[in-house]
Formats: C-alpha cells, sequence, structure tokens
C-alpha cells in the first residue's frame, strides 16, 4: 500500500474511534452524571422521584435509628436543612453520628429518600469536599487549623449544635 | 536522632540528583564515556543509597515508635503487630512519597546499568531521569517531608487506619509505585531518544522492557488493590471505578498500548511518534494520578488528608513534565523517521488499532474522572460520575479491542501478504461461534453484557490456547520461546479476566438481615444458619465472631472489629471459595429485637467464578515475567554473538 494512502487509512481509522468514543461519553455524561444535593437545595426544590442524586451532611446526633432487622435510618444536616434517609444495607463501619457522609439514592413517590449506598471516609480526618461547601455556605464549617502533615493535628469539625434540625 | 539524620540524607539525594544531571548530561555529550560519565553514574548511586537509607531510617523510626517525628505519630501506635509498623512506612502521603522518590532512583540507576545499548542515550535517559528526581526530592524536602519534628511529642500515636492493616495492603503500594514510577523510566528513555534524534526503531526497542517492567508491576498493584477492596472493605465488590482507582487504570491502559506500539516500533519501525509520545503520556498520567490521590480534590475512598498546597506542587511538577516532554516532541518528532509500509491484515494494523481503542479507552476514563473536577472549578454544580458512565463509555471499546486480540498474533509482520494471513486467522475465527455458542449456553438468561463477555472471555482464552500451541514448538531460541509463552500467558489471562468480569455482571444482588443465634438465611441457593457470636480479641483489636453454619456444609466465621486506638470498627468477612463462585458473608452491628433479645446484622453475597479475575491478573503478571526474562535472554545471546563475532575478527586480522 502506498504511503499516503496508509496515512489516509490510519486517519480514518483513528477519527471514527475517537469521534465514537467522544460520542459516548458525552451521551453518556449526560444520562449518567449523578447531582450533588445539600439537604437545604432539597428542602428549596426536591428532586424528582426516582431521579438518582447523592446527598450529603453531618449525621444529625441522636437521629440514627437501628431497626431489629437491620438497615439503619437517620438524619443529614448542612446546618440549614435536614433530610431523613432511609438505608437497607449494612453502615460501614466508619459511620458515626456528627460526621460528615454521602449518601446516593432516590426520593420515592412518597418523598422519602431511599440510599442504596452510604459512603464514610477511609480516612476519618477527611471530609468529602462537597459536604464541607455545604457546610462552608451554612457557615457550620470551621477552617482545619493546620492541616498538613498526615492530618494528625487534624480533626473533623463537629458541629456544636446539631440534633436540633434548625 | 533519626529525624536529624533523615532529613540529610533526603538533602543529600536531592544535591546527588542535581550532580547526576550535570554530570550525566555532560557525559551524554561527550558520547557516554569518559570521566563525567562515571560521576554521573556514582551520583545515581548516592542517590539511591541516601534514599535507601532514609527510608530504612524512617522503618526504623517506626519500629521505635519515636512520636516526635509527626508522620510516625500520625501513622503508629505501640501496640501495633510489627508487620504493620513496618508497613505504615509507606502507609501514608508522606512516607509513601520517600518510597516514591526511592524508586525513581532506583530506576534512574536500572537506566543506568541495563539502559540502552547506546552509551550516550542511555546517559542521557539518566540525566532526564534526574530532572524528574529532582521535581520530586525537592517536593519530599520541602512540601511532604516523613521526618518534620512534632513538638511536643504525643505520648501515643493515631495509629495507622485499621482498614489498612492487612497484609495485602502492606504490599499494594510499593508494587503500584513500581509501576507508576516504572513509567518515568519510558519517559525518560523517550526524552532523551528525541534529544538525542535516536531513530525510532532503536527507541523502541531501548523503551520497551522498562515499560513492560512498569507494566507489570503496576498490573500486579491494580490486582492486589482490587482483590484488597472485595476481601477487606466488605463492600462485595473488586472494581468501583472510583476516581483513584481509574487514576492507577489510565496509565495501565497507556501502559499496556505502549508494550505493544514498542513492538511494533522495534520489529517493523511502525508508529514510532505514536510509541514515544505514548511513553511520555503514561508517566504524565500516573503523575496526575498522583495529583488526583494527594491533594483532595476529589471525593474518593482513597483519598489522602486534604492538603491543597500539596496539590499545587503536584500539579507544578505535572505541568513540568508536561510542557518539557511534549515541546520536546514537538521540536524534535521527525527524527524518529517514517516507518515502513504495512497492510490492513498486517500485525502493525491490528496493533495500532488496539492502541486506538486503549487510548480512546484511557480518554474516556479521564472525560469522567476530570469532569466533576473541571465543573465545579468553574462554578458549575457538584455532580458526580460513576459505574453507569463507565461501563456505558470504556465497556463497548474494550469489548471492541477483545474481539481484535486473539487474531493479531496469527497475522503476519508488514505487506506478508494479506492472504497468507487471512488463512492464518480462518483457523481462529472457527473458533468464534464456539466461543459464542459456550458464551449463550453458560450465560443463558444472563444479562446481555454477561453473555457478550462469557463470549468473549472464551474467544480470547481459545485464540491465546492455539496461539501457544502453534507458535511454541516452532520456537527455536529459549528468549523465542519465553516471548511466545509470555504473549499467550497475558492474553489468556486478559481472557480470563473477561470471564470474571462477565460472571460478575450476572451477580445477585447482595442480602442484609439481622439475624438472632439459631436463625437461618437464604441467598443465591445457599441457606446459613447463625450458630453463635462470641469473642475474639486480637493484638490491638476487641471482636466479635461470629459461626455461620452452611447448610451444603463447611463454616463461615466472619469478624467485626473494634480498634481502640484508632476508635474505629472494622470487618473481616469470611468466604467460602468454590469453582461456580464466593459465597460472602460479613457481620455488623448488633440489633436488639423487640423480645429482647440480640441479633446481628449479617450480610451475605454471592460472586460466580470470582477467581476468574485473580487467575487472569496472575497469568498477566506472569506473562509479563516471561517476556522480560525473554528480553533479557535475547540480549545475552546477542551479547555473545557480537563478543564472539569481535574475537573471530581478532583472530582473523
Amino acid at each position: 500500500m502506498r504511503k499516503s494512502k496508509r496515512r489516509l487509512w490510519i486517519i480514518g481509522a483513528a477519527a471514527v474511534v475517537l469521534a465514537g468514543a467522544a460520542g459516548l461519553a458525552s451521551l453518556a455524561l449526560r444520562d449518567t452524571m449523578v447531582f450533588f444535593y445539600a439537604p437545604s437545595d432539597i428542602a428549596e426544590s426536591p428532586p424528582a422521584p426516582g431521579q438518582h442524586i447523592r446527598v450529603g451532611g453531618l449525621v444529625v446526633e441522636g437521629s440514627v435509628d437501628r431497626p431489629a432487622e437491620g438497615g439503619a435510618n437517620f438524619s443529614v444536616t448542612d446546618g440549614g436543612a435536614d433530610l431523613r434517609v432511609i438505608y437497607r444495607g449494612s453502615l460501614p463501619d466508619l459511620f458515626r453520628e456528627g460526621q460528615g457522609i454521602v449518601a446516593e439514592g432516590s426520593f420515592d413517590g412518597e418523598g422519602v429518600f431511599h440510599a442504596s449506598t452510604v459512603l464514610a471516609k477511609h480516612d476519618e480526618t477527611y471530609m468529602p469536599p462537597e459536604v464541607a461547601d455545604a457546610l462552608r455556605e451554612n457557615g457550620m464549617w470551621e477552617e482545619p487549623g493546620a492541616a498538613r502533615s498526615s492530618g494528625y493535628e487534624y480533626r473533623p469539625p463537629q458541629p456544636e449544635t446539631s440534633g436540633e434540625g434548625s | 536522632m533519626i529525624a536529624e539524620l533523615g532529613r540529610f540524607l533526603i538533602a543529600l539525594a536531592l544535591a546527588a540528583s542535581f550532580a547526576q544531571l550535570v554530570f550525566a548530561w555532560k557525559g551524554a555529550s561527550r558520547g557516554g564515556s569518559g570521566g563525567f560519565a562515571e560521576a554521573g553514574r556514582l551520583a545515581v548511586v548516592a542517590v539511591v543509597v541516601s534514599a535507601g537509607t532514609a527510608f530504612a531510617l524512617l522503618i526504623v523510626a517506626f519500629l521505635q515508635s519515636d512520636f516526635s517525628i509527626a508522620y510516625v505519630a500520625g501513622h503508629s501506635h505501640i501496640d501495633k503487630p510489627l508487620l504493620y509498623k513496618v508497613a505504615a512506612a509507606w502507609g501514608g502521603h508522606e512516607g509513601s512519597m520517600l518510597l516514591w522518590c526511592l524508586m525513581l532512583g532506583l530506576f534512574g540507576l536500572a537506566i543506568s546499568r541495563v539502559g540502552p545499548a547506546d552509551p550516550a542515550l542511555r546517559l542521557r535517559a539518566v540525566s532526564v531521569q534526574a530532572i524528574l528526581q529532582l521535581l520530586f526530592f525537592s517536593f519530599l524536602a520541602f512540601a511532604s517531608n516523613p521526618f518534620d519534628r512534632l513538638l511536643p511529642a504525643p505520648v501515643q500515636g493515631a495509629d495507622l487506619n485499621p482498614i489498612l492493616q492487612d497484609p495485602a495492603l502492606a504490599v499494594h503500594p510499593p508494587l503500584l509505585y513500581v509501576g507508576y514510577v516504572g513509567l518515568s523510566s519510558a519517559f525518560a528513555i523517550a526524552a532523551a531518544g528525541l534529544i538525542e534524534k535516536t531513530p525510532g526503531r532503536a527507541l523502541g526497542a531501548a523503551l520497551r522492557p522498562f515499560a513492560l517492567a512498569a507494566w507489570t508491576a503496576l498490573t500486579a498493584g491494580i490486582a492486589l488493590g482490587a482483590w484488597w477492596a472485595y476481601y477487606e472493605l466488605g463492600w462485595g465488590g473488586w472494581w468501583f471505578w472510583d476516581p483513584v482507582e481509574n487514576a492507577s487504570f489510565m496509565p495501565w491502559l497507556l501502559g499496556a498500548a505502549l508494550i505493544h506500539s514498542a513492538i511494533a516500533t522495534e520489529k517493523r519501525g511502525a508508529f514510532p511518534g505514536w510509541t514515544v509520545f505514548l511513553a511520555l503520556l503514561a508517566f504524565i498520567l500516573s503523575t496526575l494520578g498522583a495529583f488526583l490521590v494527594r491533594s483532595g480534590v476529589l471525593t474518593s475512598v482513597h483519598a489522602f488528608a486534604l492538603d491543597p498546597e500539596r496539590g499545587v506542587w503536584i500539579l507544578g511538577m505535572l505541568a513540568s513534565a508536561a510542557v518539557g516532554g511534549f515541546a520536546l516532541f514537538a521540536l524534535r518528532a521527525g527524527s524518529l523517521g517514517e516507518g515502513e509500509g504495512f497492510e490492513p491484515t498486517s500485525r502493525e494494523a491490528f496493533i495500532g488499532a488496539n492502541n486506538l481503542l486503549l487510548a480512546a479507552s484511557a480518554g474516556v476514563v479521564l472525560v469522567g474522572t476530570v469532569y466533576p473536577l473541571i465543573l465545579d472549578m468553574s462554578g458549575g454544580a457538584a455532580v458526580s460520575v460513576g459505574p453507569p458512565y463507565f461501563n456505558a463509555t470504556a465497556t463497548p471499546l474494550m469489548i471492541a479491542a477483545l474481539v481484535l486480540l486473539p487474531l493479531a498474533p496469527f497475522l503476519p509482520w508488514a505487506n506478508g501478504g494479506a492472504r497468507a494471513g487471512l488463512a492464518q486467522m480462518r483457523a481462529a475465527l472457527l473458533l468464534l461461534p464456539v466461543a459464542i455458542g459456550g458464551g449463550v449456553l453458560i450465560w443463558m438468561g444472563a444479562p446481555v453484557l454477561a453473555v457478550i463477555g462469557g463470549a468473549l472471555g472464551l474467544w480470547v482464552l481459545g485464540g491465546a490456547a492455539m496461539d501457544a500451541v502453534g507458535a511454541l514448538p516452532a520456537a527455536r531460541t529459549r528468549a523465542l520461546k519465553f516471548a511466545v509463552a509470555g504473549r499467550a500467558l497475558a492474553h489468556a489471562g486478559v481472557g480470563f479476566i473477561a470471564l470474571g468480569a462477565a460472571a460478575d455482571a450476572s451477580r445477585p444482588p447482595e442480602l442484609t438481615r439481622a439475624l438472632v443465634p439459631g436463625e437461618s438465611l437464604t441467598h443465591a441457593g445457599h441457606t446459613v444458619t447463625l450458630e453463635d457470636v462470641h469473642r475474639a480479641d486480637g493484638q490491638n483489636y476487641l471482636a466479635d465472631r461470629a459461626t455461620l453454619r452452611l447448610e451444603r456444609g463447611g463454616i463461615l466465621q466472619p469478624e467485626r472489629r473494634y480498634y481502640p486506638a484508632a476508635d474505629q470498627n472494622t470487618r473481616e468477612v469470611a468466604i467460602r471459595t468454590r469453582l461456580s463462585g464466593d459465597f460472602y458473608a460479613a457481620i455488623g452491628e448488633p440489633r436488639l429485637q423487640p423480645d429482647g433479645r440480640v441479633g446481628y446484622e449479617i450480610r451475605l453475597a454471592f460472586h460466580p467464578m470470582i477467581w476468574a479475575l485473580g487467575l487472569g491478573a496472575f497469568m498477566i503478571v506472569l506473562g509479563g515475567g516471561c517476556a522480560l526474562y525473554a528480553r533479557a535472554a535475547g540480549r545475552v545471546v546477542q551479547r555473545r554473538r557480537v563478543a564472539g563475532e569481535t574475537a573471530a575478527r581478532g583472530a582473523n586480522s
């Protein structure tokens, strides 16, 4: 095959694959992207039932209810509003009251949020960035002092007035 | 004392890297021999010795529980078992960065000892490696020093996260770093080749063993991480498309592309520019991975504690490597030369297609990983991109790659006749309906993806077996035998992984229920009875151990542990492995029942044929090892031949 023809082949094949991949990626992004909501966002304008979303906030102290058959129900707060979360799985080991978590799931027809996954971090000193932003907006965030060096001195901010659900 | 010595050694390694850069650069400019070259080679040894001693000192500090060192205080505890005191040396950011730097030095040493045959190119690569060392050692010394003091020293340490106290995790990071950092040597050789205007073919040959070694280690590291996630995290999965997993998967995909394109470049001079570009890009993506993991910009299960300052540093290093590498590429790619022609049914064409698909996969993974970040930085909504995106984008590309994979080894190089290629392929093509039939039969009723994956897995496995049967007897030298075996093993490993992933797609959703001792639960055809729950404390934890009796025979004893030092719970899952799959049980929180009895949350899951994933990864690593050995054996033979010819010539003259 002549050199110019070969080059045409290569460029053509590359263009087809890349265009296909780019098309796939943009379509898939649009369809599968999961939006993050803070509890106050939900209070303002609740997402449609069935829409897959992520909710994050601090677990309200004293709000965790552990049914006899397993699973857990609890509330998360961003200081502005609370949201009740129903979860039928086994809570992650790092789940604590007062700690930042992210729950993924959707609202049912009655406006109850069912989580399919609850994420608490490996590292207990770690705060999900979205949760930190949501807390900051509601004035519940305390800047960690010296966050440098392996997180030894750094503890996640503990809300002083949680539980009431303002 | 240890802290001061450690800091001094890190500074010394930094200074030695500078000497390495200057001397090796000058040495390379003088043809790779002489005093400067010698000094450059010595400097690499000095870097390795100082960084290695610093690393050993850090381990000693952990063994002595020297809590006046902030890093030790943050990651250790007096009561911790010995193995994890040692492993904690690389369990956090600073220590793992020291290990990363040590590996950079070791790969510099490897280049200077067994690197490119051309002495000038070899030394130039050593000096480029020195630039990378300078970047990372500065970061270590000025922004991530593991020997920083903590005053006043606490009486007790904060302990390593108990979830990380696991034998697999003790070796997982070092292997990953061999992979990530190993790609730096491919970067260094590629950049050096551009500086030296080395022809593409020679450069492909020089790159390949380093890329192969790095990629093999990366495969092993990723596999261990997946295995650990499977049994230690107790999430009931092995791959989550988590940003940090993606951070390792992107260099893996590019590395896989690179080791194939480098063959075509070495053997036929095909795609010289692309091979060099890939070598540059693979390491840059490794560094991007380090940025994503260590800067705290992403919500990830793996993230280290948040620190924007570190992020800025790593971004700076990333930008320097990328700008330097690509500018050099833009200026000098012309010197690599043009490849020879080939037909669409040649092996080059198939390797090209494989590269295109692998690179496109890396591209879609990259988009999905950084898109939430970019949207967030540009003030958009906070979003996350999860498994549905990656399944919809990367999976079709992988499927296409798997369809082509078994055919490539049967095709001749170059223009060797498309007809001959087709005749060769005919036997392989006969396999396709068999594989599809088998896939449909085995996974009847399972999701479509499981059927496709299963058929493709059988197709790839069959192709690898036919390749081995056909090519092994024809291979005359030991090097050739190992090369063929390596190829067949690695390809068969890919087939097993496809089988395992397909089986996973047909996995039933897991079940969680609180059980009181005496009660039973059925999942995926297995009935288990909770016999009792008793205390089973260990050296540094308290534990509840459940005894579950399987109706089909056998006992499962999952544990839930509490580590007082870290004030944290972990769970040890119990797994019963059979050919059909793993039956997996975990024990969760106790639950008070209405009648006053105490129940325990029991989680059951069934993972069909998950052993295929482990076996596949093992075979890929073994295949990589064989290919490396083939390379070394071939090199010895070649050297002997050259030596023999020189001797013969000497005798004749």
